[in-house]
């Protein structure tokens, strides 16, 4: 006897929202069809919600419900909407592409030229005639995931960056999501190549103008950083208090380099972060680091996939996060060594600051070793504020809320010292120094 | 003249146990004085409650700080007001510099009494000349709050930090705990200078050790949560001698 379970795992609204929008995305013919194979494939999975052991903390069938409708295209008055929101996020001297509500702004970017940086927009090259490439854009081995596979269905637009062989731009590459709407999605895919030698910084911004509310910003970066690439790339999440943010990264890293990411986030109502990262040659090493800000009712969720892949590679993940009210932090760090992968050093490490008694932070490790040569450790604290460094500090003449204060940028000044570059480190300190005024 | 420091047969438990029976200390500007005492004795518990560290517990008697209500106020409040306790372990602050520690203390305490913050240049002057004088290298307030120091080195940041608010009482709890003769004598010196007719001190010491560096005025045998013998710095030299165990029969 044969017996099929069948249980719908997607309402009616969900492909409502793919048919919609359907005729608005770019590309045709063989696009068309992975977007259409990825729609059916995050369609037969549905949302992710707790039962799905990736998703287990971030059930976005209660948090997220659904999938709101497509943006539409920004009209002149969202572009000088979002050309104040710009205003505050100006990073010394990079070189800015700046996407709103899914598509790209011209009027808002940095144009001009930089030796051995290649531009294009994901729009373009979708719609250009180079039919073998352009499918490619919107599929990817690494990773699968409902989400991932929602997101190359609906991406309107992105970055795509190409970095020449041992170019080293002198300027970060900036690129800034605005949103300007309420109530609608947004999905970006951007996809940076770093060829052999090349050494470049990424940075990710994600704002909203004043009154933006209740969006959902869908984003993917694809990464692929040759042999002997120093990436360091840096996310700041700062969405509108009420907005959802899922963002997966898909790395690939070559031999001898060198990968270094820091993720806050501070903003967003509904913040998902996975990042998905593998060692495909020797030598090399991440640090994927970050750190969470948050209050409210805000949750966020740091999800980490590395893939040792190949011997003699090392990792390293810190995670912090600063818990207030009732809000929710979620640290998932997955480490797999493959069979040869010898002499690989992987570690990681979460530590999470609770203010209040109905924050809460959960952190799930989990370490697949399939060599026997290697070392590997995972760590994790949670607790709240020191009692004896509260009282020191208030012997000293500190009040109370100056001296938790004090602590708090502590705990989030010692997560922001392993960002190397100083400026991007001062960018990342007035990040979460206006996190911190807000808080009062 | 009302007394700068005056304690009132005070009472305090901590959870269920009761630490001091109705101790009573009187202390006026200008004045050093020694509290010694076994272990147990509850000196540090004294210390603990004059500067407002939570978790204790006080059922009876008072403490008048400048003829005010010591213990109505919160512990920045006392700092404002000039008490100014060091501690015997000094805590470890990872991520806040010495510096900026010092300075956002001093600038809290100079607020809270409606005096102007300093600029930047005269705080940084200040804290130069008090560091030298202490032998506490720059690199040092660069650093997090006490993170790496010695324990010399830790007593000494308590004293900068003492020359450095100007408090008129000063209250140093086993300040010679975990120090070797030649850390001691260069932090005792840092005190000294810092003595005047306008500040008092308590020196909470287990040893008679410390007070050949701080000499005192007056000295103090707490036994059993009570004051139970007072006299000059001569009776310091007697416990040196005779040892303690005749005050722990005395207050049982």
């Amino acid at each position: 006897m044969n017996l099929a379970l069948v249980k719908p795992t997607m309402d009616g609204a969900a492909s409502d929202v793919f048919v919609a929008a359907r005729d608005r995305l770019p590309g045709k013919g063989p696009v068309a069809e992975v977007r259409q194979a990825a729609f059916d494939d995050f369609a037969q999975k549905g949302l992710p919600h707790r039962r799905i052991e990736e998703w287990k903390y971030t059930d976005l069938r209660v948090l997220l419900r659904e999938i709101a409708p497509l943006a539409g295209p920004p009209d002149q008055a969202a572009l000088d909407r979002a050309r104040k929101a710009l205003a505050s996020l100006d990073v010394n001297g990079a070189h800015r592409l700046v996407l709103v509500d899914g598509a790209f702004a011209t009027q808002l970017s940095d144009t001009a030229s930089e030796a051995g940086v290649t531009v294009r927009t994901l729009r373009a090259m979708l719609e250009s005639t180079d039919v073998a490439a352009r499918a490619d854009l919107l599929r990817t081995s690494v990773a699968s995931d409902a989400m991932i596979s929602l997101n190359a269905a609906m991406a309107t637009d992105g970055i795509v960056i190409d970095v020449a062989e041992n170019a080293a731009p002198s300027k970060p590459i900036h690129i800034v999501h605005v949103s300007t709407q309420s109530k609608t999605a947004a999905f970006t895919r951007s996809l940076v190549k770093v060829e052999n030698g090349a050494r470049v910084t990424l940075i990710e911004s994600f704002v909203a103008v004043d009154g933006a509310a209740g969006y959902q910003a869908h984003d993917s970066v694809v990464l692929w950083a040759g042999n002997g690439v120093d990436v360091q790339h840096i996310r700041l999440v700062e969405d509108a208090r009420d907005a959802a943010n899922i963002a997966t990264a898909i790395v690939t890293l070559g031999e001898h380099t060198q990968y270094r990411a820091f993720n806050l986030t501070s903003g967003g109502a509904v913040c998902r972060y996975q990042a998905f990262l593998r060692f495909g040659g020797q030598n090399s090493h991440a640090d994927v680091n970050g750190i969470s800000l948050l209050n409210g009712r805000q949750h966020a969720d740091n999800t980490l996939v590395l893939d040792h892949a190949v011997p003699h590679c090392t990792s390293n993940e810190v995670f912090r996060a600063v818990v207030d009210d009732s809000a929710h932090s979620v640290f998932q760090g997955r480490i797999n060594v493959h069979p040869d992968a010898q002499k690989t050093d992987a570690r990681m490490m979460t530590r999470a600051l609770l203010l209040s008694d109905e924050a809460e932070a959960d952190n799930k490790p989990e370490l697949e070793i399939f060599a026997d040569d290697v070392q590997c450790g995972h760590g994790a604290t949670t607790g709240a504020l020191d009692d004896s460094l509260l009282f020191y500090l208030r012997a000293r003449g500190l009040p109370e809320k100056e001296a938790q204060a004090l602590l708090i940028q502590a705990f989030v000044g010692e997560a922001m010292e392993s960002i190397a570059d100083e400026a991007l480190r001062d960018v990342a300190i007035a990040t979460a120094e206006r996190w911190l005024a807000a808080r009062g | 003249m009302s007394a700068l420091l005056e304690v009132r047969n005070l009472q305090v438990r901590v959870e269920e146990r009761e630490i001091l029976h109705g101790l009573s200390l009187k202390v006026n500007k200008g004045e050093v004085h020694a509290i010694m005492g076994p272990n147990g004795s509850g000196k540090s518990t004294l210390s603990h409650v004059i500067a407002g560290k939570p978790g204790y517990e006080v059922t009876g008697g008072e403490i008048l700080f400048k003829g005010e209500d010591l213990l109505e106020m919160d512990p920045d409040e006392r700092a404002a007001k000039g008490v100014f306790l060091a501690f015997q372990y000094p805590v470890e602050i990872p991520g806040v510099a010495t510096m900026t520690f010092l300075r956002t203390a001093l600038n809290a305490q100079r607020k809270a009494r409606g005096e102007s913050e300093y600029s930047t240049p005269d705080f940084l002057k200040k804290v130069r000349a008090v560091a030298a004088s202490l032998n506490i290298p720059q690199e040092m307030l660069r650093r997090g709050v006490n993170v790496g120091f010695s324990g010399g080195e830790k007593k000494r940041n308590e004293v900068l930090q003492m020359a450095l608010f100007e408090p008129s009482l000063c209250i140093l709890d086993e300040m010679d705990s975990g120090l070797d003769i030649d850390a001691l004598r260069i932090a005792a010196d840092g005190v000294n200078a810092l003595r005047s007719s306008e500040r008092a001190m308590v020196v909470i010491t287990h040893y008679q050790r410390l007070l050949n560096y701080i000499v005192p005025d007056f000295v103090h045998v707490m036994s059993k949560g009570k004051v139970v013998k007072s006299g000059g710095k001569e009776l310091a030299l007697e416990l040196e001698e005779s040892g303690y165990a005749q005050f722990e029969d005395q207050a049982a």
